[in-house]
């Protein structure tokens, strides 16, 4: 049936599908009246070449793996998790809880403490359009996209209410007790004797919290009885069923753990960079672990490479709108042309791939 | 609160549902034909953005319309080739509208205008201006006329063309559904496509007028946004609209005429959130609705299974502990005082609305069977 060989679908695929989102871009910053190859240029000078480029990059790159890896998981049970958004705004809501309400000693017992509460929040926050799906049938696309609007209803609430500080007029809460704080990528530098390395950049901590993510994503899919059951499921239901899966049980395990790690990224935005609950905060990273999961293949390496990327384009893309008059929202095209050509339009990719690998094959 | 604050609220209910009308309709015909479309969102944006820019720029609030309904038919042809032609996944397409129309809007303009992802403010000829029906009482004259005056002239005369348009498309599209022939193969298509396709009828050729008509309609809602209920394009200016539509289109259980009804539920929803910042419940009323609530889901769940239990006992929990928590922190004022309504509450009401209807717990939405699946012809 396997009309390629494994690394053609794994690596041709996703990498000839950015070829043409990049080549695309490239023609729209030429109707802008830019140069692409400037702009490259520059968004290369302002990421890699700099520590802090790096600082921010991995700060980005944080999120979209937590985001990624929650899409990913429900992509393996056939689930379209579209409420990352939603979840990471509530697991903030978690984080901010925790991190206000109880005294911790040290950053390293207040780190654990906020991925419970942020987790929790998040599953919480899944696990009801899990509920009303494996239940009820509500199609899970629709209920946690309503859901995303009512997690922020229920942000705003707090954030205008009950956990802004009397006082004060923006909607946030109080600042995070300082020993809360995450270590940046700046105090471990200094620690380790590089001065003057990721000055002022916004990654910490969490980062290695996410790659430890990656690792455990990938041991419960591929080397657990669990990630087998969810992986059955999400080839084929009737068989799975047959087979003794419970769909039931599979729907809910697998969107708990995606609300949990979506509301994980929360930690890297809240507790590690703004160090207090604001509005906004996940700036549409809930969304980009669509993009991120269905570039990485829903595999966790392939969702660390595309988080990379895609925390490239973020802060490239910040460099841009600083130094030329491209806007910001250039990321945001060059992701939906990923989505596109990743996602809905694979067989354009795929089809004549397939063709070329047939005919190469009859040939040899 | 008199008759004719109740008629303004309407009025404005009847002006915000207009969008979120045309825009459901739109999400109708190509849901009825199987195609899911969760890039209403991003249609109604494109076309808020080419609509407002041309009639900027040429003065004509037709051409801009025009090109409006152009925008959304383009990401209507994307959506078709990725969905029917490629048989690519419906919903990820969706996403990727969005997201396309979200960006391009402000790269476009901000190169065109360079004004921060905003056109220019439309003079008059840019817009659609209020018709005056005739016999109808100005504005300033309309607090000394008669209720059935009132109604006329606050109510039903004084919006622009293109409302009455979205009025007239509900009939229309009751009729071009249920009355046509092309409507009944339009419903079977989205129902079966095996058997259309045995009958001799192309499915592809249905589905993609299905979502061209739904590409025109989202194309006309963007245009009211931009040209009539506002004078120019502002950055993600639909907010949220294209979902809400989504949300109208599964309250109506895919029929036209609920459609109708759920839109101007959810209008009225914002009218009151524009209107009224403050709205005030006495206390006992408020927690006694959530205990209420709590209550009657413990009792629905006393029989059913551990999960149930759990999360629907949890959720009556959740409302009971909230209840608790208003009526203690209202205890010093005592239980009749008034307290407000969180103003986030009337917001996220069409979106819980919509998951309650959807959850069955009202009436159960059932879509059409082959929606999301792309058709593979027999060979």
């Amino acid at each position: 049936m396997d009309v390629m060989p494994k690394w053609a679908d794994v690596v041709l695929v996703p990498l000839i599908s950015l070829i043409i989102a990049a080549l695309l871009s490239a023609l729209l910053i030429l109707a802008i009246g830019e140069s692409p190859v400037a702009a490259l240029k520059l968004m290369i000078e302002g990421t890699l070449l700099r520590s802090s480029g790096w600082g921010y990059m991995l700060y980005y790159t944080t999120n979209f793996i937590f985001t990624g890896l929650a899409v990913s998981v429900a992509f393996h049970a056939a689930l379209f998790n579209i409420g990352g958004e939603g979840q990471a705004m509530m697991g903030g809501l978690g984080v901010a809880l925790v991190c206000l309400f109880i005294p911790w000693p040290h950053w390293t017992f207040a780190i654990i403490g906020a991925s419970l509460g942020a987790a929790f929040f998040g599953m919480i926050w899944a696990g009801l359009p899990a509920y009303l799906q494996a239940k009820r049938g509500s199609h899970i696309v629709i209920t946690t996209i309503m859901f995303n609007f009512i997690a922020a209803g229920v942000l705003n609430f707090f954030l205008v209410g009950a956990l802004k500080p009397k006082g004060s007029m923006d909607p946030a809460t109080a600042n995070f007790p300082a020993a809360t704080h995450l270590p940046t990528f700046e105090d471990m530098a200094g620690l380790l004797g590089f001065e003057k390395m990721f000055r002022a950049a916004p990654a910490n901590v969490s980062f290695f919290l996410a790659l430890v993510a990656c690792v455990l994503v990938w041991f419960l899919i591929w080397r657990t009885p669990l990630g087998y059951e969810i992986r059955a499921m999400g080839k084929s239901e009737p068989a799975a069923r047959y087979a003794g899966i419970g769909s039931v049980k599979i729907i809910m395990v697998a969107m708990m753990i995606s609300g949990a790690l979506s509301g994980m990224m929360a930690i890297n935005t809240t507790q590690g960079e703004s160090e207090r609950l604001i509005l906004n905060f996940t700036e549409g990273a809930g969304f980009i672990g669509i993009a991120v999961a269905l570039m990485g293949r829903s595999h966790p390496l392939g969702v660390l490479l595309a988080a990379l990327l895609f925390g490239f384009l973020y802060q490239g893309g910040a460099e841009l709108a600083l130094w030329t008059k491209i806007p910001r929202e250039l990321i945001v095209v060059i992701q939906a042309l990923v989505i596109l050509f990743t996602g809905a339009l694979s067989l354009m990719v795929r089809g004549p791939l397939e063709r070329l690998f047939l005919s190469l094959r009859r040939r040899g | 609160m008199d008759f004719l604050t109740l008629l303004q609220v309407l009025d404005s209910s009847l002006r915000l549902a207009t969008p979120l009308l045309l825009a459901c309709l739109a999400g109708l015909f190509s849901e009825r034909a199987g195609i899911f479309d969760i890039g209403l969102e991003g249609k109604m944006l494109a076309a808020a953005f080419l609509s407002a820019a041309i009639a900027a720029t040429t003065g004509s609030v037709w051409l801009g319309l025009l090109a409006g309904i152009g925008a959304a038919l383009l990401l209507s042809a994307i959506h078709g080739l990725a969905s029917i032609t490629l048989r690519g996944d419906q919903i990820i397409s969706g996403v990727a509208i969005n997201f396309l129309a979200a960006g391009l809007t402000v790269v476009i303009s901000q190169d065109w205008f360079g004004q921060g992802g905003r056109t220019p403010p439309l003079l008059s000829g840019g817009r659609f201006e209020p018709l005056s029906l005739p016999g109808a009482v100005p504005a300033k004259e309309i607090s000394q006329a008669g209720p059935f005056m009132q109604l006329y002239s606050e109510l039903l005369s004084g919006h622009s063309l293109l409302v009455y348009v979205a009025l007239l498309m509900v009939p229309l599209t009751w009729f071009v559904l249920y009355k046509t022939r092309f409507g009944l193969r339009l419903r079977a298509v989205g129902e079966n496509p095996a058997a259309v396709d045995t009958a001799g009828i192309s499915v592809v050729g249905l589905r993609y007028a299905a979502v061209g008509i739904c590409g025109v309609l989202c194309g006309i809602a963007g245009a009211y946004m931009a040209t009539a209920l506002q004078a120019g394009f502002v950055k993600d200016m639909s907010a949220g609209r294209g979902f809400i539509a989504l949300a109208a289109l599964i309250f109506a259980k895919w029929r036209p005429w609920y459609a109708l009804g759920a839109c101007l539920l959810f209008g009225f929803f914002f009218a009151v959130d524009n209107r009224f910042q403050n709205i005030l419940l006495p206390a006992w009323a408020m927690s006694g609705v959530l205990l209420a609530l709590g209550c009657g889901l413990f009792a629905y769940v006393r029989n059913k299974t551990l999960l149930d239990r759990i999360v629907l006992g949890g959720l009556g929990l959740g409302l009971a502990i909230v209840a608790t928590l208003i009526t203690l922190s209202n205890l010093n004022a005592g239980l009749g005082s008034m307290i407000k309504i969180p103003v986030v509450f009337i917001q996220s009401l069409p979106y819980v609305l919509t998951v309650v209807v959807l959850a069955g717990f009202v009436g159960k939405a059932i879509p059409p069977r082959s929606g999301g699946v792309a058709y593979v012809k027999e060979k």
